[in-house]
């Protein structure tokens, strides 16, 4: 099958009821997106699929025909995503980094909806989970973006 | 020549005088081979270290004499300005590999923002703990054990750049300063970049340990700066490398599925023919406790093996393996435990704590529980294995400590440790999860599958399979009697802690001495209370347990403290008060206290009605983990009957420190792992299985939980204490006597969402 991730169409040899996850990761050999729980609880494997935030590991590649996949990878080239992940670094967000791809994935997705969310809009999206509790550094930075947003 | 220094000298004494006479290089030729084989840049300079730390602490194995080490860790400065440095500390979030690179930085004169920074591999002249004799990454050791160590190999190497330049530029090295990176010639205003310099200093003879000098503090650039960490990039665009992410030419994977309880082996396997027929499927295989599939990806190799029916053989108990009983459940073994009448062990007794109760104006009691608790860090164990033609085996795994697991594969597989290469990418958070654990760790399967393939194995343990296997924090069930005087103060102690500590549970068997981290954190306390009796009523447990962040101390002071807080209830003192009383003439503490208490405002118990509306109070408690102190306030309210913690204000003096951006990120994830306990986290048992086998049944802190953390970094210029896990163990306690206070009822049991509250 094809797929068009981070702007390119990939042909994939996977069956359809392999998850994205392992699709990218093993087949494609792409390993920045995580693996933590493989059943969409900790938010290790967020991607965006067409601009909104996606739990790799129970989504199906068969059922991505025509969608648009992208992944931490190809963050730094897209505009918003750059900004997120120049706000990560500035913040010192990660620990040990493991959760932080999902957690820049769950930002961009944000942001690219509400370019300027308030902190209940960040309570209610910011949902993976982090061991490090690196949760203050992640509102610090996404407030500061929101805030350089009404600036 | 290649340069390379030896830093010999006796593990005692301070200062420079720790530094005797550099010993004769040895060995050139075959130094030189090691190093190009491990792909150092022609023409970098490289400084292998002889290992003098600091005295061998109390609890440290004796210093051994003074030797010089045969393959030196390095420090490579290549031609474009920028630094290769091997640390022999792990990074798991923690921040070691900046704060190596601030301190070699430091004093070798060389922005650490330059420094690229790998962990180490196994090795004896990575054993830099203790006069040489260790390595591990835990005990939040890394910078307190290595501070010196590392100043010294920063200073070395500037100090042979430096003659270098002399040479180059026809000078007296006197004449010569440096800036970062570069050598200056202020008289003619000439210099050279460290890169240009990097070769000739290689000719250079290594500087005598006498002729080395250290930085004053006062002119430090880097170290006691907020200085950015090094791998936040890598961190934020998902290049950073984890063991799980490893991959070699020709690599098959495997997923497991371990014996439902440990102890029982795999017997016929009943529909093997038709889950190799699955796709992707390369082979099936019985393990020692386990079966598993290997593929060539993972996903295959995981739908397979968890479709395999295999008729578990239950050998029953055996001196072996730590047996997990069909009948074992935490709610009956916490009964268990809570039944028991001994007096147990004494780890500690001062005065007589049997007059002073029977002489007591009032006798307080109270039983306190804790509960198991996974590391739930968030990469799941994994482990690559390759054979290789020269009869060598390359590992790629997490590990806090690569010449243990050098040993234990050696005695496993019959290869010389040296033929075994331990390679350790970053730590998707570990927490004490990957030391060396018989039970506990997937390298053995990577091992045995890779045998029987042929091929490279990198074997991934899914979420459910590891939390059938990750040794857990210890559960205890504890008992405590205090002795009041007449006018409330306590001045009597007398507990008894029902448990097995975590080195007990980890050898499967009582040591000769008592479990020192069994009891942690109720023994040791700085308070004056004059006659104390403080025991261990050893239980075995059949769980396999595990070091956990802060170990002992983790659940310790949430009873010590919990209980003080009882102790000052019932002699009606309020608890600031009681603890600044109980410190009198303890100047570090009684400091820390109070700049937790300002940092928090000024102190206010409550109950009060907060801004919002809702009812508050808030708790104090203190800790002295790892050899730094802390001291910490929560505010908590009452939402739905469960409990909320709004604020954590959180004095740490670790004596001094590298870096207080560091700081504030770890006393941050200390507190988010200790409200996870407190708060949410717990391990059950039943019918000898997991009750939770992932995220969606185990509960760890999630994002709306977490409370706003306001750190006060005290530097009391005592000894360098720890900073990874010291903030953790006075969250708990904090916590719960602020929900004692609100709700009228003490709170003895953790986790809290375990009951219901009303403010
Ligand atoms: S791995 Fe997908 S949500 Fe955890
Ligand atoms: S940074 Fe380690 S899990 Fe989030």
């Amino acid at each position: 099958m094809k797929l068009e991730i981070n702007g390119e169409m990939r042909e994939l040899d996977a069956e359809p009821e392999m998850p994205l996850l392992w699709a990218l990761r093993d087949v494609l050999g792409m390993t920045g997106t995580k693996y933590g729980c493989g059943i969409a609880q900790c938010g290790a494997c967020s991607v965006l699929v067409d601009g909104v935030v996606t739990r790799s590991c129970v989504t199906p590649v068969g059922s991505l025909e025509g969608s648009k996949v992208s992944t931490i990878e190809a963050m730094e080239q897209d505009a918003v995503g750059q900004k997120v992940v120049e706000a990560w670094v500035k913040h010192q967000v990660p620990q040990c980094g493991y959760c932080q791809s999902g957690q820049v994935m769950a930002a961009v997705s944000l942001l690219k909806e509400n370019a300027a969310p308030s902190e209940e809009d960040v309570r209610a999206s910011m949902q993976n989970l982090c061991r490090c509790g690196t949760y203050n550094a992640i509102h610090a930075a996404l407030s500061d973006l929101a805030g350089q947003e009404n600036a | 020549m290649m340069a390379r220094i030896f830093l010999d000298g006796p593990a005692n004494g301070s200062g420079d005088e720790r530094f005797a006479a550099p010993a004769k290089p040895v060995n050139l030729s075959r130094r030189r081979f090691l190093l190009g084989s491990a792909g150092v840049a022609t023409g970098a300079l490289v400084l292998g270290f002889g290992i003098p730390v600091g005295p061998a602490r109390a609890q440290g194995p004796a210093a051994p004499a003074p030797k010089a080490l045969d393959v030196p860790a390095f420090l490579e400065i290549r031609p474009d300005n920028t630094v290769r440095f091997l640390s022999p500390f792990m990074e798991g979030g923690q921040g070691a590999f900046t704060a190596m690179a601030q301190i070699v930085g430091e004093e070798l004169d060389m922005d650490p923002a330059v420094f690229e920074v790998e962990a180490a591999p196994a090795g004896k002249v990575f054993q830099v703990m203790f006069g040489g004799t260790m390595r591990i990454t835990g005990g939040s050791m890394s910078v307190r054990t290595s501070y010196d160590t590392m100043r010294r190999l920063g200073a070395s190497a500037r100090a042979m750049l430096v003659s270098a330049a002399a040479q180059r530029l026809g000078v007296g090295a006197d004449t010569l300063t440096t800036e970062p990176g570069k050598v200056i010639h202020a008289a003619s205003g000439r210099s050279l970049s460290y890169g240009e310099l990097a070769e000739g200093a290689l000719d250079m003879g290594v500087p005598e340990a006498g002729r080395i000098s250290l930085k004053d503090p006062k002119d430090f650039r880097w170290i006691g700066k907020p200085v950015a960490r090094i791998d936040m990039h890598a961190k934020s665009t998902g290049q950073a490398m984890y063991a799980i992410d490893s991959q070699v030419e020709n690599m098959l994977q495997a997923a497991v599925q371990h014996a439902p309880r440990l102890g029982l082996q795999p017997g016929a396997i009943r529909n093997e023919a038709a889950v190799k027929a699955m796709p992707g499927v390369h082979s099936v295989h019985t393990l020692d406790g386990a079966v598993a599939v290997v593929a060539p990806y993972w996903w295959h190799a995981r739908q397979a093996v968890d479709a395999l029916d295999v008729d578990w053989q239950d050998p029953g108990e055996s001196e072996d393996v730590r047996y997990m009983p069909a009948d074992f459940a935490t709610d009956a073994f916490t009964q268990h435990l809570s039944s028991q009448t001994g007096r147990g062990e004494e780890a500690e007794t001062a005065g007589d704590s049997a007059a002073a109760f029977a002489s007591a104006a009032k006798v307080v009691e109270g039983e306190f529980t804790s509960q198991y608790l996974h590391h739930a860090q968030l990469e799941p164990p994994s482990t690559l294995a390759r054979f290789n033609d020269d009869g060598s085996l390359d590992l790629w795994m997490p590990n806090q400590g690569p010449e243990i697991f050098q040993a234990a594969i050696a005695a496993k597989t019959g290869l010389a440790p040296e033929k075994i290469n331990i390679h350790s990418p970053l730590l998707g958070g570990f927490f004490g999860r990957h030391f060396q654990y018989t039970w506990g760790n997937p390298y053995p399967h990577a091992i045995a599958l890779a045998k029987a393939t042929g091929r490279p194995v990198k074997v991934i343990w899914s979420r459910e399979e590891e939390f059938l296997r990750d040794p857990m924090r210890p559960m205890a069930v504890v008992k405590f009697k205090g002795a009041l005087d007449a006018d409330g103060w306590p001045v009597g102690l007398d507990v008894v802690s029902v448990c097995e500590g975590p080195g007990e549970g980890i050898a499967n068997k009582r040591g000769e001495k008592l479990d020192e981290s069994a009891l942690e954190g109720i023994t040791a306390k700085s308070y004056a209370i004059p006659n104390r009796r403080i025991a261990q009523l050893f239980v075995k447990n059949p769980t396999t347990l595990a070091y956990w962040r802060s170990v002992g101390n983790s659940m310790n002071d949430f009873f010590y403290e919990s209980f003080l807080d009882e102790m000052a209830d019932a002699g009606g003192k309020d608890p600031y008060a009681l603890r600044l009383k109980l410190l009198e003439g303890n100047e570090r503490l009684t400091t820390l206290l109070n700049a937790a208490v300002e940092l928090s405002g000024g102190w206010k118990r409550g109950p009060f009605t907060a801004a919002d509306g809702t009812r508050r109070a808030r708790g104090i408690a203190m800790a002295s983990p790892f050899g730094s102190e802390a001291a910490a306030v929560a505010e908590v309210s009452i939402q739905d009957g469960q409990v909320v913690v709004h604020d954590v204000w959180e004095a740490i003096d670790p004596g001094s420190i590298v870096n207080p951006a560091i700081v504030e990120a770890q006393v941050n994830s200390a507190v988010a792992l200790g409200l996870s306990q407190v708060l949410v986290e717990g391990a059950e048992y039943e019918a000898g299985m997991p009750v939770a086998r992932n995220f969606d049944v185990y509960q760890i802190l999630r994002p709306e939980q977490m409370a706003k953390v306001h750190v006060k970094i005290v530097e009391s210029g005592a000894e360098m204490g720890g900073i990874g896990e010291p903030p953790l163990p006075a969250i708990p306690p904090a916590v719960a006597n602020a929900v004692s206070v609100l709700t009228g009822k003490r709170v003895r049991v953790m986790p809290l969402s375990k009951e219901s509250f009303e403010a």
